[in-house]
C-alpha cells in the first residue's frame, strides 16, 4: 500500500502550475518586512511578495532595482506560513538560482527590477522553482510560458495607483483569446505568426479558451473595487504592491481587498467593504510618467 | 460509476468557494453528474447532500469563512453527519488539531486527526506519486497524486481509516483518511482529471442519502 516517490517527479508541470491553481480567488501582497508579512497574512493573503522596495518607491528613488537582500527574504519566509514569492531581474537567472537555493516558493521575473538582459529572458524549464511573469497581451504571455512561466500576472503601470493600464492588457489578453476562439483552423497558423508564439500553443487556446497555466492581475490595483473589476475582467486573483502599505490603514485596506476579490460580483458586499478604509495610496496617472519610466513596458 | 447511485436523485454537492481550486472540484462533480454547488454564503449550505473543502491557502479559507459567518453552519452540517471531503488546505480544514498552527488559526474540525502542514516542505519539495488507495475500483491502476506544499496526516484516532499512505525520507506518511461521512487526502484529485476519488465521494453521499 505504500510508494516511494519518485525522484523524477518532483518540479512536473503539474506540480509547478498546480501551485497556482491553490493560489486562485486570492491577493498576493507586496510586502518588505516580516512585519508586513505578518500583517499581510493575518488579513488573508494568499501569498507574500517579498521585495527590498515597493513600486512607488522604486519609481519615487529611481536608480538600478534589482534582487532582495537574501536576509530579509530569509527573515519574511520564517515569519509566515503561506507561501513566499519573490522577484528576478528580467533574463538574470543567478538572482533566480539564489532565490531558488533560498526556498522561495515563486519566482517573478519582474519589470519591475531593472531587466539585467534587454533580449533574452529566463530559461524557466532549467528550475524547480515555479515561476510567474508578466505579460500585457496574449503573444507575450504565450511567449513567457514557452520559456517555462507556470503562472501568467497581466502587467499594470506599478506603483502608480492607476489601474487604466491594468485593465487594457486584462482586456487585451482576455480579448486575444476570445479571438482565437473563433479563427477557423487554417487561420491559426497566420494566428501564431502575428501572436509570434508556437502554434501548437496557440492552436491549444483556440480549442480550450483560456490560457494552460493560471492568470493574476497586477500593477495599480489600489483599492477594493479595482481587484473587483478585474476578477470581473477574467483575472484569477490579484496582485497588489504599493496600494497596501501606502495607504492610510494598510491592515484594514488589505483584509478588505482579500474580500471583495472573493466576493467580487457581489456589489453589496464590495460597498460595505470599501467603507471608511482612510486614504488609498496618492496616485500617479500614467500619462503623466515619461514613456522611458514606464514599468509595464519593459519585456517583449 | 451510475449503479451505485441510480436509486438517489442527482445528489447535490457543494464546494466552499471563498478561495481555491474550487472551479476544478465543481467541474469534476459535474463530470461525474452530480448537482455542483459553490458555497460563499451561509443559505448556501442548506440543501446539500455532501460539501468539498477545496485546496487553497488554509490559513485564508479559514479567515473568511469565520468573516462571512460560514463556520457555524459547516460545523453544524458536519455534527449532523453531512459527508465533507476535503482535498489539502481541506484536508487541513476538516482536522480535529493542527501541529504547528499560525497564531489564532482555527478548523472546522470533526475527523478526528491530527495534521502537521507544508510537512513535505516548501513548493520546491511539492512532488507527484503514484498511490494504491483502499475503496477505489482496481481499474484505471495506481492513482497519480499531486503532492503541493501538502500537509500530513500525523496522529489519527481509533474511528479513523487510512486510506492510503507515502514511503517519504524512509517514513510512511499517512496522506489520505476516512472517518464515516468524512474524508481527506493531502493531495489533490482536482487536477489531475482522474475523478476516482470523487466517484468515491460520492457514493459516501448517497449511501449517506439513503
Amino acid at each position: 500500500m505504500t510508494t516511494t516517490p519518485n525522484p523524477a517527479s518532483v518540479a512536473t508541470d503539474r506540480v509547478k502550475r498546480g501551485m497556482a491553481d491553490m493560489l486562485k480567488g486570492g491577493v498576493i501582497m507586496d510586502v518588505v518586512t516580516a512585519e508586513q508579512a505578518k500583517i499581510a497574512q493575518d488579513a488573508g493573503a494568499v501569498a507574500v511578495m517579498a521585495l527590498e522596495r515597493v513600486p512607488a518607491d522604486i519609481r519615487a528613488q529611481g536608480g538600478v532595482s534589482r534582487m532582495s537582500d537574501p536576509d530579509m527574504i530569509q527573515s519574511i519566509i520564517e515569519s509566515v506560513s503561506i507561501p513566499v514569492m519573490a522577484k528576478a531581474r528580467i533574463g538574470h537567472f543567478v538572482e533566480a538560482q539564489v532565490l531558488q537555493s533560498l526556498g522561495v516558493d515563486y519566482i517573478d521575473e519582474s519589470e519591475v527590477l531593472t531587466p539585467a538582459d534587454y533580449t533574452n529572458h529566463i530559461d524557466k524549464w532549467a528550475f524547480d522553482a515555479p515561476f510567474v511573469c508578466g505579460a500585457t497581451n496574449l503573444g507575450e504571455a504565450l511567449r513567457r510560458i514557452t520559456e517555462g512561466a507556470a503562472m501568467i500576472r497581466s502587467k499594470g503601470e506599478a506603483g502608480t495607483g492607476d489601474v487604466s493600464n491594468a485593465t487594457t492588457h486584462m482586456r487585451t489578453i482576455a480579448g486575444e483569446i476570445r479571438r482565437l476562439t473563433s479563427l477557423s483552423h487554417d487561420e491559426l497558423y497566420v494566428a501564431a505568426k502575428e501572436l509570434q508564439a508556437p502554434y501548437e500553443l496557440v492552436a491549444e487556446i483556440a480549442r480550450t479558451g483560456v490560457l494552460p497555466v493560471v492568470l493574476f492581475t497586477a500593477g495599480g490595483i489600489a483599492t477594493p473595487a479595482d481587484a473587483a473589476m478585474m476578477m470581473q475582467l477574467g483575472a484569477q486573483g490579484v496582485f497588489v504592491g504599493s496600494g497596501i502599505f501606502k495607504s492610510g490603514n494598510p491592515e484594514q485596506r488589505a483584509a478588505a481587498i482579500v474580500k471583495a476579490t472573493t466576493f467580487y460580483d457581489d456589489p453589496d458586499t464590495i460597498a460595505q467593504v470599501s467603507r471608511g478604509l482612510g486614504e488609498a495610496m496618492v496616485g500617479i496617472n500614467v500619462d503623466d510618467i515619461p514613456q522611458p519610466h514606464r514599468l509595464a513596458e519593459r519585456g517583449w | 460509476m451510475a449503479i451505485g447511485w441510480a436509486a438517489m436523485s442527482t445528489p447535490s454537492i457543494g464546494v466552499l468557494a471563498v478561495q481555491g481550486d474550487f472551479r476544478e472540484h465543481l467541474a469534476a462533480l459535474t463530470r461525474l453528474g452530480a448537482e455542483a454547488v459553490s458555497v460563499r454564503r451561509p443559505s448556501e449550505i442548506d440543501s446539500l447532500d455532501g460539501l468539498i473543502l477545496p485546496g487553497g491557502e488554509s490559513t485564508t479559507i479559514d479567515r473568511l469563512s469565520r468573516v462571512f459567518d460560514l463556520r457555524e453552519p459547516i460545523q453544524t452540517a458536519i455534527a449532523g453527519g453531512l459527508p465533507v471531503y476535503g482535498s489539502c488546505a481541506g484536508m487541513i480544514m476538516l482536522a480535529d488539531t493542527i501541529v504547528d498552527p499560525h497564531r489564532g488559526q482555527q478548523t472546522f474540525g470533526g475527523l478526528d486527526i491530527t495534521v502537521r502542514r507544508n510537512a513535505f516542505g516548501r513548493q520546491v519539495s511539492s512532488f507527484e506519486s503514484d498511490l494504491e488507495v483502499n475503496g477505489l475500483p482496481e481499474e484505471g491502476g495506481p492513482y497519480r497524486a499531486v503532492f503541493i506544499r501538502a500537509p500530513w496526516v500525523e496522529q489519527l484516532g481509533d474511528d479513523v481509516e487510512t486510506l492510503a499512505t507515502v514511503d517519504y525520507d524512509g517514513e510512511t506518511r499517512i496522506v489520505a483518511v476516512r472517518q464515516d461521512n468524512l474524508m481527506a487526502t493531502s493531495f489533490h484529485p482536482e487536477i489531475t482529471g482522474d475523478d476516482r476519488i470523487h466517484e468515491h465521494f460520492i457514493s459516501i453521499v448517497t449511501a449517506a442519502a439513503r
